[in-house]
C-alpha cells in the first residue's frame, strides 16, 4: 500500500513543481462553457434548458484532452517499467496514477462546476447534482481514458487516436451525468441516474487498472 | 540460481538471437558482449520480463519465470533489479526523492539516513535535496546508481553501467558491485569495454 | 481429439489452403440466397399498411444491423482467444472481421437514413437503435484505426483484442443508456413493428437476406484472412513455395 500512496504523492508533486496539468483542464473547461452560449444565443432559457449537457460535455472533453499525458512522461523516461518490475504489480500503480490524474484534473473541474452552472441560471438543487454527479463522473472518466491512454502509448497519432478510441466509451457516463442534472431539474430526482453513475464508477474502478496494465505491459514490449 | 535455456527473441520480423542458454548462480557475474543491435538490451528486458520470449525457458530457482508473474516473493520479477539505458530518474525531483519512490515502488524499506549515506557513497554529497535536472549527466548517472546500494535483491541485472561514468564514479560502481558479489548477489551486464569484477565471472558471446 | 483438431487448424500455414478453398463457396451461396431474399422482399411480400413501398429498405437494413452487432460479437470472441492462447490466427481474424463488420455498420445507418427520411420527414433521427449503431460505427473505426497505427503486428492484435473486449463489454451498457435517454426524452423511434404484424413473407425474406449477408460476411473475412496471413508470413518458407507467389516471382502474372 504504501507504493500506491508513494506514486500518488509523486505525481502530485510533479504536477505542482510544473502546474501545467492542473491549469489547461480548468482553462479548457471554462473556454467551453463559454463558448456555448456565443455559439447557442444568450436566451437563458434556453440556456439553462441545454446547460447539463454543455457543462458535462466540456467536462468530458477537458477529460479526454488530459488522458494523453497520463502515462507518456514515465514512459519515455523509464520509470514505467520499474513500476512493471514492481512486486506491488503493475495494476496497483496504475490505479495509483489515475487517482493522482483524478486529482489534478478532475477534481478542479467538480470545484469549478457549479461556478459555471451560476452562469446558465442553474438553480440550486441542480448545482448539487451537478457537481455530485461530476464527483462521481470524473474518476470514471478518469478510469475509461485510462485504458485508451495505455493502449495507445507510443503510437503515431496518440492523441486523436485515443479520442476516438475513448468517446464511445464514455457516451453511457455522459448520458446518465448530464441526465442526473435533467432529471433533478425537471423534478423527477436524480437519485436513479446517480446511482448508475456510481455502480459504473465502481466496476470501472476494478477493472480499468488491470485492463490498462495489462495494456502498458504490450506497450513496454516492443 | 537463474537459468536460461534455449531463449530466441524475435523483434517484428526479424529474429534477433536464438538459442540461447546460460547460468548464474550466486557470486557469479556474466558478461553479455555483442556488436550493437544484435539484442542484449532485448535479451536483458526477457529476463526481466519485459517481454514474452519467441521460445525457450527462465527459471529461477528452479520455477518456470513467465511475465506475468503476480506477487509472490519467490518470483524471478521480485528478486532483481533493473537498470537500462533510460535512467527512470524524475527530473523535476531530488535525487533523495527519486531513491525514496524507487524505493517505495520496489518494496525495500528505506530510512532517510540510509537514503542520505547511498548517495553520499555514489559521490552526491551536498547535492541529495537539489532538483535532479540542474545535476550533470554523470551526476544523473550517479544518483540512478544509488538504488543498487540500498537494493536487497539477488540479480543486477544493469545495461551498460559504466558508460558517462569518470574513472573514480566507476571505481565506486566496481566496489559496489564486489560487495554485492561477496554477499552471494549475481550480477548480468553488458558493456562494450572489458570487465574486472571480483568472483566468478565468465564472458558470454551474442551472435545472431 | 476435438481440440486437436480445433488447434491443428489454428496454424496460419494449414488455414491459408482451407480459407481459398471455402471462400467461393460461401460467396455463391450469398449471392444465391441474397438473389431470392431481395426478390421475396421487393415483388412477393406484400405492400405495408401503414409504411406503403418505402418499407422495403428493411430488407437490407435489419440483416445488416444484426450482422453489424454478430461480427462485433465475433470478434471479441477472436479476441478472447487470440488473447489466452496467444495464438496469431485469432488476431488476424479479428482484423479481417472489422472491415467487414464496419461496413455492415455503416449501411445500417445509410439505409436506416433512407427509411427513416419518408417516415419523419428528416434525413436522421436520434432514434435509440441507430444512435447505438453510431456508436458501433465508431467503436469499428477506433478498432480499425489502433491497428492501423502499430506498427509491429503482434502488439497491434493485441492491444486491437484488448479494445475490442472492452468494447464488446460497453455495447449492452452503451446500448441501455441509449434506449434510457431516448425514452426520457420521449424520442423518434424507427420500428420494423410499428403498428402492422409481421406478413410471413416478410419475415421470410428478412431471414433469407440474413443468411445471405451473414454467408457473405464469412467468405470476405476468409478472403481477407488469406490475404492478412500472406502478408504476415511473407519471411517463411511456405509462403515463399507457394503457386501464386512463385508465379509472381517469375512474372507469369503481374
Amino acid at each position: 500500500m504504501s507504493a500506491f500512496w508513494a506514486i500518488v504523492r509523486r505525481d502530485i508533486t510533479l504536477a505542482m513543481r510544473r502546474k501545467a496539468e492542473v491549469i489547461t483542464a480548468v482553462f479548457f473547461f471554462v473556454v467551453v462553457a463559454a463558448l456555448f452560449p456565443l455559439g447557442i444565443g444568450p436566451d437563458m432559457a434556453t440556456l439553462r434548458l441545454t446547460a447539463p449537457g454543455i457543462l458535462w460535455i466540456g467536462a468530458l472533453l477537458a477529460c479526454m484532452l488530459s488522458m494523453g499525458r497520463l502515462f507518456a512522461a514515465d514512459y519515455a523516461d523509464g520509470t514505467l517499467e520499474q513500476m512493471a518490475l514492481s512486486p506491488n504489480g503493475l495494476s496497483v500503480l496504475v490505479a495509483a496514477k489515475i487517482l493522482a490524474h483524478w486529482c489534478l484534473s478532475g477534481l478542479p473541474l467538480v470545484l469549478l462546476a457549479p461556478i459555471l452552472g451560476l452562469q446558465f441560471d442553474l438553480p440550486t438543487n441542480a448545482l448539487w447534482v451537478l457537481t455530485l454527479s461530476l464527483l462521481v463522473g470524473t474518476p470514471l472518466l478518469s478510469l475509461i481514458g485510462a485504458i485508451g491512454a495505455a493502449l495507445t502509448l507510443g503510437v503515431r497519432g496518440g492523441d486523436v487516436l485515443l479520442s476516438l478510441l475513448v468517446l464511445p466509451l464514455y457516451v453511457p457516463a455522459l448520458i446518465f451525468g448530464a441526465g442526473a442534472v435533467q432529471a433533478e431539474m425537471s423534478g423527477l430526482g436524480a437519485s436513479a441516474h446517480l446511482s448508475v453513475l456510481t455502480a459504473m464508477a465502481l466496476v470501472a474502478a476494478v477493472f480499468s487498472p488491470w485492463a490498462s496494465a495489462a495494456a502498458l505491459r504490450l506497450a513496454l514490449e516492443s | 540460481m537463474l537459468t536460461v535455456s534455449q531463449l530466441s527473441c524475435r523483434r517484428g520480423d526479424r529474429r534477433l538471437f536464438s538459442h540461447v542458454s546460460f547460468t548464474l548462480a550466486s557470486g557469479q557475474w556474466l558478461h553479455l558482449e555483442g556488436d550493437n543491435g544484435v539484442g542484449k538490451t532485448s535479451l536483458m528486458r526477457l529476463i526481466c520480463g519485459l517481454g514474452v520470449p519467441e521460445e525457450g525457458d527462465i527459471t529461477w530457482r528452479n520455477e518456470q519465470a513467465s511475465a506475468t508473474d503476480d506477487d509472490e516473493p519467490q518470483t524471478l520479477r521480485n528478486n532483481l533489479i533493473y537498470l537500462g539505458h533510460q535512467l527512470a530518474i524524475k527530473e523535476d525531483l531530488t535525487p533523495l526523492e527519486n531513491l525514496q519512490t524507487h524505493a517505495a515502488i520496489s518494496g525495500t524499506p528505506l530510512s532517510t539516513s540510509n537514503a542520505m549515506a547511498a548517495l553520499a557513497q555514489m559521490g552526491l554529497r551536498g547535492r541529495e535535496q537539489l532538483p535532479v535536472k540542474v545535476l550533470s549527466q554523470g551526476q544523473k548517472r550517479r544518483s540512478a546508481l544509488a538504488r543498487l546500494i540500498v537494493s536487497e535483491v539477488p540479480l543486477w541485472v544493469l545495461d551498460e553501467p559504466f558508460v558517462a561514468l569518470d574513472g573514480t564514479a566507476q571505481e565506486v560502481l566496481r566496489t559496489v558491485i564486489n560487495s554485492h558479489l561477496s554477499h552471494g548477489g549475481m550480477v548480468l551486464l553488458t558493456s562494450h569495454q572489458a570487465v574486472s569484477l571480483d568472483g566468478q565471472g565468465r564472458v558470454y558471446r551474442l551472435s545472431a | 481429439m476435438f481440440s486437436k483438431s480445433l488447434f491443428y487448424f489454428s496454424s496460419p500455414q494449414r488455414f491459408y489452403p482451407v480459407a481459398g478453398k471455402s471462400w467461393p463457396w460461401f460467396a455463391v451461396m450469398a449471392s444465391a440466397l441474397a438473389v431470392w431474399g431481395l426478390w421475396l422482399g421487393i415483388f412477393v411480400a406484400p405492400t405495408d399498411f401503414q409504411q406503403g413501398e418505402g418499407y422495403r429498405i428493411i430488407f437490407v437494413h435489419v440483416p445488416v444491423s444484426w450482422m453489424s452487432m454478430i461480427i462485433y460479437l465475433a470478434m471479441a470472441f477472436w479476441a478472447l482467444m487470440g488473447l489466452t492462447f496467444n495464438t496469431r490466427l485469432s488476431g488476424m481474424m479479428c482484423s479481417a472481421l472489422a472491415p467487414t463488420g464496419a461496413i455492415c455498420a455503416f449501411l445500417s445507418l445509410w439505409t436506416g437514413a433512407l427509411w427513416g427520411k419518408p417516415m419523419w420527414g428528416t434525413w436522421w433521427v436520434w432514434d435509440a437503435r441507430l444512435t447505438s449503431e453510431l456508436i458501433l460505427f465508431f467503436l469499428y473505426l477506433g478498432y480499425i484505426a489502433l491497428t492501423n497505427a502499430i506498427d509491429d503486428p503482434r502488439r497491434a492484435d493485441k492491444a486491437g483484442g484488448i479494445l475490442a473486449l472492452v468494447g464488446a463489454l460497453n455495447v449492452p451498457v452503451i446500448y441501455f443508456s441509449v434506449k434510457w435517454w431516448n425514452t426520457l426524452h420521449q424520442g423518434a423511434s424507427v420500428s420494423v413493428t410499428n403498428g402492422s404484424s409481421m406478413d410471413r413473407t416478410m419475415l421470410d425474406a428478412m431471414l433469407i437476406m440474413a443468411v445471405a449477408f451473414w454467408l457473405y460476411a464469412i467468405a470476405m473475412t476468409l478472403y481477407r484472412v488469406r490475404n492478412i496471413i500472406l502478408a504476415r508470413e511473407r519471411h517463411t518458407q511456405w509462403v515463399a513455395d507457394l503457386p501464386e507467389m512463385k508465379a509472381m516471382s517469375t512474372g507469369a502474372i503481374t
